[in-house]
């Protein structure tokens, strides 16, 4: 349903994101997970055909982002970071224009609103006007908006910020409820949110997928050590006894090399920095040190970078919720 | 043209529900009830030393001298007030973030555009309308000549699309409103004082090119009565240059 290629942004100098695909099955829910500032929203903005992307392209139901960007809107619903509504509309003013801009037929307007409202339990603040809701209706009213016109896709960045445990629990039962009438998409920095809600996960972080998964096998993933690759111009010198008695450091790992170089990986306890002190001894030995860098980030260090604990939803969620009135 | 009426609605509908259209409408018609009693009381003055000096009332172009420099001083006043009408349109959008929701419907610019103008239009109609009280409640106690209100309410329609377009445009820049209403009135006092320039620089070339971009000069052919090609293209091309503008601004800001 939804096929990405190789999408890339540049904001002026910035790399927002890097040659991100993924494929999302007709029906499925799928995690966009990563941390603030990883591309996330990026992502969506070009899907839903709000701004272009600098490379690669994307087809969301057949219809490429590019190619046929009004057949693309007409089949997307797309709730944004911050839900896209008039505070001085009525909830059922509101979603009336949103229906007729999406092009929801006349006569069927009346039906889409109804079934919106129900879907999303809006029916006691329809006359509400929006600015007097609280965030949780906001953000209901924000759905309601993305699902009037039936699209085959929901996007939706970020749907649950900003709101409270129960509210947390409720829009996620909504959106597990959409997920095989409609093709879902969903932001977070939550990870169990991810795990929570969706089928398929792909975790971004600094503009780049590093891994697609099914929620279950990420959950084994777990971080051991910090690792720094060091490459010096004698290789046959090298004696790895000199480095583990450096406070902290763990392990040596010898790697491939050419020309007489040394490779290694140095492992070091976690949360510690080895770097100074490896340096001064690789240089006192005379190895003569050629590069020492950390090694590229790992799916381990996007999972520190994540939120992994929700408190409050947990036991939200184990205490039965009252139904909710209105409390906007 | 279903989505441009549409948009057009739903920003009626936010006029009629904010405060500002009424507050200006108000202002407004009171101001030129003002301007227009002034020049009644100004003329009944002028016609009773007239009929005190000859011993009758001289033949006076009623419209002339009552609509109009009415007219012409409530183009002032339209400028200034214009661009409270318009600082909204696209500031308050792109400040409540509700841009994303438009751009990402099955909606192109121009509908988007068009929409917004219609509306603002549409509620300067009305701003214009109010005025109608005056020829109707002059046309009771004397003889009134309407072809040259007609053309006069053309003209200032037309004038009102240029501020508009030209609101819309300051609109589309700035997420602040009251940023969009101060350059709206940055670009309207230009044609102003372009159209000063051109009465002080009256007989140079130069004062030919000013005198073609004033304003207050079309403005004042069709209130006298006339209506001519040369200012209603005038003022159609401004109004399209703005909403050209706009709309290239609005385009722009996608790629950001
Ligand atoms: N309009 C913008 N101009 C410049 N940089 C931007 C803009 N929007 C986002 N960025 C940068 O692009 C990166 C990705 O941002 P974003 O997609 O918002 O991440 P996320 O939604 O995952 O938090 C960040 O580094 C952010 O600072
Ligand atoms: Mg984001």
């Amino acid at each position: 349903m939804i096929e990405v290629m190789h999408l890339g942004k540049r904001y002026g100098e910035v790399l927002a994101i890097d040659d991100v695909s993924f494929t999302v099955a007709k029906g499925e829910i799928l995690a966009f997970l990563g941390p603030n500032g990883a591309g996330k929203t990026t992502t969506m903005r070009i899907l839903t055909c709000f701004m272009p992307a600098t490379n690669g392209t994307a087809k969301v139901a057949g219809f490429d982002i590019f190619e046929a960007p009004m057949e693309v809107k007409r089949r997307i619903g797309y709730l944004p970071e911050n839900p896209p509504v008039y505070p001085e509309m009525t909830v059922s003013e509101y979603l009336q224009f949103v229906a007729k801009i999406k092009g929801v037929p006349h006569p069927k307007i009346r039906a889409a609103l109804a079934s919106a409202l129900e879907k999303c339990n809006l029916g006691d603040v329809s006359r509400r006007l929006i600015g007097n809701l609280s965030r949780g209706y906001r953000q209901r009213v924000g759905l309601a908006q993305a699902m009037i016109h039936n699209p085959d896709v929901l996007i939706l960045d970020e749907p649950t910020v900003g709101l409270d445990p129960k509210q947390i629990i409720e829009i996620r039962e909504l959106i597990k409820g959409l997920g095989g009438e409609h093709t879902i998409v969903l932001s977070t920095h939550i990870l169990p949110e991810a795990t929570a809600v969706c089928q398929k996960v792909v975790i971004i972080n600094q503009g780049r997928i590093v891994a697609v998964d099914s929620q279950d096998r990420l959950s084994a993933q777990v971080r051991k050590s910090e690792k720094i690759s060091v490459r010096v111009r004698r290789g046959e010198a090298v004696e790895p006894e000199k480095l583990l008695s450096i406070e902290g450091v763990q392990q040596i790992l010898p790697q491939p090399a050419v020309d007489g170089e040394g490779v290694f990986i140095v492992e070091a306890e976690l949360g510690r920095d080895v770097r100074e002190a490896l340096s001064k001894r690789v240089v006192e030995s005379g190895w003569g040190l050629l590069e020492m860098k950390p090694l590229a980030i790992s799916l381990e260090d996007v999972f520190l970078q994540l939120t992994t604990e929700e408190k409050g939803v947990e036991e939200a969620a184990a205490a039965p919720a009252p139904a909710e009135g209105v409390t906007a | 043209m279903k989505n441009i009426l549409t948009l057009a609605e739903k920003e009626l509908k936010l006029y009629f529900i904010s405060p500002i259209a009424y507050v200006l409408a108000m202002v407004f018609l009171m101001v030129s009830d003002y301007l227009f009693h002034s020049q009644v009381f100004f003329y009944s003055t002028l016609s009773s030393q007239a009929m005190r000096a000859q011993g009758n009332a001289p033949q006076i172009n009623l419209h002339e001298i009552l609509f109009r420099p009415t007219f012409l001083n409530m183009s002032i006043i339209l400028l200034l007030i214009m661009p409270l009408l318009t600082m909204r349109l696209f500031a308050e959008e792109k400040k409540g973030r509700t841009t994303e929701l438009l751009m990402t419907s099955p909606l192109t610019i121009t509908e988007i555009v068009l929409g917004k103008f219609l509306a603002a239009w549409f509620i300067y109609a009305l701003l214009l309308a109010l005025t109608l009280h005056l020829p109707v409640m002059l046309s009771h106690v004397t003889y009134v000549a309407w072809k040259p209100l007609v053309a006069s309410y053309l003209g200032l329609l037309l004038m009102g699309g240029v501020f508009l377009s030209m609101g819309l445009f300051a609109s589309s820049l700035t997420e602040n409103q009251i940023v969009a209403a101060v350059i709206s009135f940055g670009i309207l006092i230009g044609f102003w004082l372009i159209g000063l320039t051109a009465q002080t620089a009256a007989d140079s070339s130069v004062g030919e090119v000013f005198n073609y971009l004033s304003l207050i000069d079309h403005l004042d052919n069709f209130v006298k009565g006339m209506i001519n090609t040369r200012d209603l293209t005038y003022f159609l091309s401004l109004t399209i240059l703005g909403l050209f503008l706009t709309h290239r601004v609005v385009e722009s800001q996608r790629w950001k």
